[in-house]
């Protein structure tokens, strides 16, 4: 399959009074039509800060270099003018907190008109059906009263269904959606997923998913990518990774969520916490909270390599930890 | 396992809603959340009881009522056989050391401007634990029991991380000794490989100092991991409750079955496209009438709208307040 997105060495810094700290650390991947990447990490490991340089959301102290080929183009050397178009029309974005990027004084039917006016050439009348079939979509009823509702006659998960229902006026090529059910209820989460995967199906767009959930990634995503202190550090389809880690971290992460049939045993928990952005360990960043680690560990940064089709991984000690065995099977 | 330390009987607790002069005047009713609907329980020394539910089931206004930060409106809860309302003085200072409560949020519930030093001898002299000559000693033995670094003591909150900060929770909590630990919402604010650390020390301390747990959380698969008990809440109620294996394995309410449904699981091969449960919770100012559960229910029938279920036996130790029977254990489960 024709990857639609092409991100290349991908580093963006933020320059801080005490320094620059590297937020995104040279980070490859790419996206196929239709696929849904799941991008997990913890927090502070850089997954929300890649999916905003992505279309260059990020406030004036960041700088960005590396390339982010979209449909042929370099998303990084576009003009204001050009980000634009792309942003929020071809690629759009979903977050977190809906009621935080709701703005609290529209109704939400202005605020898909909003996206509808930038994005299309419609007519008021066509722009008027199209937020109401848009409503529909995403399966808010009511939609004609509703429309003319504001986000706190809302609950979390309506507000998160109109939240996605503005992302989706502009008929985006590219979904990225951050975190978008860390807020809600499980049974209200399902829900939201099982919305996301069918509007992939019925609009063949592609989705990059970040999530610190790995039950998330394991029900929805095709593909996931890991990452630690700003670099990815294993990719590969959901049924490798998930039956053959190959860094330790990932396998730490696995086997930190409990599962069925241990009940009341110890977790295999990672010792110690995430480092700060401004004290990345020296060689490979994870060597500190690493069972695997050797000596080549603590000098040289591992470089990513292709160890099995289709699954990358950057991690001196790999075979070991493959070796060592997926603990979910 | 058969000795009692807690029975609470017919919990009840409303928070009314602010009534002005205008809604008096214009003769509208006062409105309350009805956060606890007729609660009862009882928890067993030296088990787990979990209780799980989604926000706003009354699952953290369960704990507090049971440390008595919030008084109830109604029902009773009985201590090792006295009514806890009753105790005052003295025998409500040790009722408050014996049962001690963690909090969800690390980064609030420690004084910024005290060192840990200072909360964890704050806690030690209030009741009076060690004379003041011992104190150094025994914060030196709770902060390795916590497995905090000596050095920790002379610090501020605001140095350590969320899971460091939860163990300094933790160790406060201890510093009493107390028989019965209420966790709140213990580890929902931490990063996942954090979280394991913290629930393999509660696993540990549990053992080590014989302590009764009430565990709140929403995350199905810990509550699954950590309880022997599991009690599930559903708009102030405890719809379902029963030994771990038997409420996951076969679960009688259909909205364990739905939260089951919904929590995704870890296996990528089990995926499924179908939604767990629709609609959304109901107002828990305006509660459905009869079953709670009945605007989401797919298998509500006429006598779900009329009669509100109560929980009913259906196997050892494993209640469920439903009006339907056997689930197959097979049927709409993953």
């Amino acid at each position: 399959m024709r990857a639609v997105l092409d991100v290349r060495n991908l580093t963006t810094r933020f320059s801080t009074p005490t320094g620059a700290l590297v937020a995104v650390n040279d980070v490859s991947f790419s996206l196929r039509e239709r696929e849904i990447l799941g991008l997990v990490g913890e927090s502070g490991s850089g997954k929300s800060v890649t999916l905003r340089s992505l279309i260059r959301l990020l406030p004036s102290i960041a700088s960005q270099s590396g390339e982010v080929i979209w449909q042929g183009h370099d998303i990084l050397k576009m003009s204001p003018k050009e980000v634009r178009a792309v942003r929020g029309g071809q690629i759009s974005m979903i977050f977190q907190e809906p009621t935080t990027a709701l703005n609290p004084v529209l109704p939400i039917g202005l605020q898909i008109d909003e996206n509808l006016r930038a994005h299309t050439t419609l007519s008021h009348r066509e722009r008027l059906n199209r937020a109401r079939e848009l409503m529909d979509l995403v399966g808010i009823p009511e939609a004609a009263r509703r429309l003319a509702e504001y986000p706190h006659q809302f609950s979390g998960g309506m507000k998160q269904r109109a939240m996605i229902a503005i992302a989706l006026a502009s008929n985006p090529r590219l979904l990225l959606a951050d975190e978008p059910t860390t807020a809600l209820d499980v049974t209200i989460q399902d829900q939201i997923l099982k919305l996301i995967l069918d509007l992939r199906d019925e609009l063949a767009m592609s989705v990059i998913f970040v999530t610190h959930d790995l039950g998330v990634v394991a029900a929805t995503c095709d593909r996931m990518a890991v990452m630690y202190a700003g670099r990815i550090v294993e990719t590969g389809t959901i049924a490798d990774v998930f039956a053959r880690p190959m860094h330790a971290y990932t396998r730490g992460l696995l086997g930190s969520v409990p599962r069925v049939g241990t009940e009341r045993s110890p977790l295999m928990s990672i010792e110690g916490t995430p480092p700060g952005l401004s004290s990345i360990p020296r060689g490979c960043a994870f060597h500190p909270r690493c069972d695997f680690a050797t000596n080549v560990c603590r000098v040289s940064q591992p470089v990513t390599e292709t160890v099995e089709p289709e699954h990358d991984v950057a991690c001196h000690n790999s075979l070991a930890v493959l070796e060592a065995g997926s603990p979910v099977q | 396992m058969s000795d009692v330390v807690i029975s609470a009987a017919g919990l009840r607790k409303s928070f009314p809603l602010p009534h002005g002069l205008i809604d008096r005047i214009s003769g509208k009713v006062p409105l309350a959340v009805h956060a606890l609907n007729d609660v009862s329980f009882t928890l067993h020394r030296g088990e787990t009881l979990g209780i799980v539910g989604e926000s706003g089931c009354g699952k953290s206004t369960l704990a507090r009522c049971l440390v008595r930060l919030h008084e109830l409106d109604q029902g009773e809860i009985h201590f090792e056989g006295t009514d806890v309302a009753s105790l005052s003085g003295p025998a409500r200072r040790a009722f408050n050391r014996r049962v001690q409560m963690i909090f969800q949020d690390p980064y609030s519930s420690l004084n910024p401007r005290m060192t840990v030093r200072v909360i964890l001898t704050e806690a030690l002299s209030v009741h009076a634990m060690r004379p003041a000559v011992e104190i150094p000693a025994r914060i030196a033995e709770l902060l390795d029991l916590v497995r905090l670094p000596q050095d920790s003591a002379d610090r501020y909150p605001h140095e350590f991380s969320g899971g460091q900060r939860q163990r300094i929770g933790i160790a406060r909590a201890l510093a009493v000794e107390p028989e019965i630990l209420v966790a709140d919402e213990l580890v929902s604010a931490l990063d996942v490989s954090v979280q394991a650390q913290v629930v393999n020390l509660l696993l540990d301390l549990q053992q080590r100092l014989d302590l009764t747990v009430l565990f709140v959380a929403h995350d199905l698969r810990l509550v699954r991991h950590i309880s022997h008990r599991v009690a599930v809440m559903y708009l102030g109620k405890i719809v379902e409750i029963g030994p771990t294996e038997a409420l996951f394995a076969a679960s009688q309410h259909p909205y364990t079955r739905a939260l089951l449904a919904a929590a995704p699981e870890l296996d990528p091969s089990k995926r499924s496209r179908k939604i767990a449960a629709k609609g959304e919770l109901p107002s828990p100012i305006h509660p459905p009438k009869g079953c709670l559960f009945n605007t989401r229910c797919p298998h509500a029938f006429d006598r779900c709208y009329a009669e509100r279920p109560q929980l009913t036996d259906r196997s050892v130790g494993h209640q469920a307040a439903c009006h339907l029977t056997n689930f197959d254990p097979k049927d709409s489960l993953k």
